[in-house]
């Protein structure tokens, strides 16, 4: 396994993070950093402490160590799938105007972080739990764009989100990170997506960890390491530059 | 002479109980929004119930019973907020650990009498200061709501997104469950410490079966509530009945009404 690379004006720097429950630490002595501009992906098996790291990044979990975000971040975070009583009477025009009102953003704001993810009007007049596992995401991903964010942390987003779906919302964040410079990490088990739009991998495992290049990281080998069974995915490798 | 609880369970119609009765009511109604969302409909009830030891206490003391039983209620709550902030157990859970132990604290001290009184209410004859302090109280709920409506929204639906978008999430967790103590208070006097949980969750159930968006459910919510308090305290004089449990009726007929719609409509 490899150290973690160092970066130019990092966007976030993370020195010796541990954080635990019970007295046992999911995550110990972790460190990295993310340049500014760039795309963090993290992977790892289940329990690796992969939203646990996500929600410690957002200052959510006690932790001890440090995690130091550029001056002036503004953070849009995606979590993982949200458990919603389908009766709510929140509706995703609701969801996304308390977002607007909490961080003084406005309607334009909204209506273009609606178009960013390709969600339509009508769709976020409906309550949020009527919504299919891929609309609701991508309302979650739109909340995240509303007020100007400079950083975005998705927990697997486009988890139940149809393939085209994906696509448009991988395609989205790739496009705001190279034309507004967003910093993005995301959690993804799709490694073909990792290959096409990660900077650097951050691979959690447990007592283990690796950072790095895609090429460098998902070799066959440190797969197998990492997941304890060999891996495979698809790699287009017309996509990449 | 000491300050006991209403002797009566009916009353002559007044101006400041039904002002009193459309504050509390439009309190009850938003906070019991919030509250049925957030799946607090058993610590609804069993919050109320905190405010017993602090009525009998009140009536040990010879002071205001409402007053022991808001006391109660505020330490109650910080009890429930600092146990949530310091231990791994459920909200449900430390609740049903306060309640049980207030009420039996609270009828310990609390004579057979008094105890009956304090369990079911009664307006009685409220007295100007009585009816401003409880108007200046559903004033500051209603304010509250309405004023961290999105920021309840957000936490409601993830903390953590509240978190990042600079929301306290714990002092918000506070100041709701203040406001949800406050709006008890407000109501024990009408309805008992046994009955004024329904005061906030049936309306808000109601709405919630009713609305497609918040603003509907926030605006059903307070119509049904405010109707029940002042149809239910209408209807208790006329039928000489008890005010609170005409009131928990009236409440629960509008529910039932709102069974006949089918879901998904």
């Amino acid at each position: 396994m490899r150290s973690p690379v160092e970066a130019d004006r990092p966007a976030l720097e993370v020195v010796n993070l541990s954080v635990g429950f019970d007295r046992m630490n999911v995550l110990e002595g972790l460190s990295f950093k993310v340049a500014h501009g760039s795309a963090l992906a993290i992977i790892g098996p289940n329990g690796a402490g992969k939203s646990v790291l996500a929600k410690a990044l957002i200052g959510a979990l006690p932790y001890a160590g440090t995690i130091r975000w550029e001056t002036n971040t503004k953070l849009g975070y995606v979590p993982q799938k949200l458990d919603i009583e389908r009766d709510l009477p929140i509706t995703g025009s609701d969801f996304l105007r308390a977002k607007a009102a909490v961080v003084r953003a406005s309607q334009v704001d909204i209506a273009n972080a609606l178009g960013l993810v390709g969600l339509k009007v009508e769709s976020v007049g409906k309550p949020i739990g009527a919504l299919s596992g891929g609309q609701f995401q991508r309302l979650l991903v739109a909340a995240a764009l509303i007020g100007h964010p400079t950083a975005l942390l998705l927990d697997e987003p486009t988890a139940g989100v149809d393939e085209p779906g994906q696509d448009t919302l991988n395609e989205t964040t790739e496009r705001l990170r190279k034309e507004r410079g967003l910093t993005i990490l995301f959690i993804s088990h799709d490694l073909s997506v990792v290959y096409q739009h990660a900077t650097n991998v951050l691979c959690l495992s447990r007592g283990h960890t690796c950072f790095g290049a895609p090429k460098s990281i998902l070799t066959p080998e440190l797969l197998a390491e990492l997941y304890g069974s060999p891996v495979a995915y698809h790699v287009h490798h017309d996509l990449r530059p | 002479m000491a300050h006991r609880w209403p002797t009566t369970f009916t009353m002559t119609f007044d101006p400041n109980a039904t002002a009193l009765s459309i504050g509390a009511g439009a309190a009850a109604g938003l906070v019991g929004c919030f509250a049925v969302m957030r799946r607090m409909t058993l610590a609804a009830d069993a919050i109320s119930h905190i405010a017993l030891p602090g009525i009998g206490l009140a009536i040990l003391l010879r002071i205001h019973p409402i007053l022991g039983g808001v006391a109660a209620l505020l330490v109650g709550t910080l009890l429930v907020w600092g146990i949530e902030n310091r231990t791994r157990l459920a909200t449900e859970t430390i609740i049903g650990v306060v309640f049980s132990t207030a009420l039996a604290v609270g009828s310990l001290i609390t004579s057979g009498d008094q105890l009956i009184e304090a369990l079911f209410g009664g307006v009685g004859n409220l007295t100007t200061l009585e009816a401003m302090l409880g108007l200046l109280l559903s004033f500051g709920v209603v304010e509250f709501v309405v004023w961290q409506r999105h920021r309840l929204v957000l936490a409601l639906v993830s903390p953590e997104i509240a978190h990042t978008t600079g929301i306290n999430v714990r002092r918000l967790n506070l100041f709701f469950l203040l406001a949800f103590a406050m709006t008890i208070a407000l109501g024990l006097r009408y309805l008992g410490v046994l009955l004024v949980g329904s005061l906030v969750i049936i309306p808000a159930a109601t709405a919630k079966r009713l609305a497609r968006s918040l603003r509907g459910m926030l605006a059903i919510s307070v119509a049904v509530s405010i109707a029940s308090t002042t149809l239910g305290t209408w209807l208790s004089l006329g039928l000489h009945r008890a005010s609170g449990s005409t009131i928990v009726l009236v409440a629960a007929g509008f529910f039932l009404l709102s069974l006949l719609r089918r879901s998904g409509n």
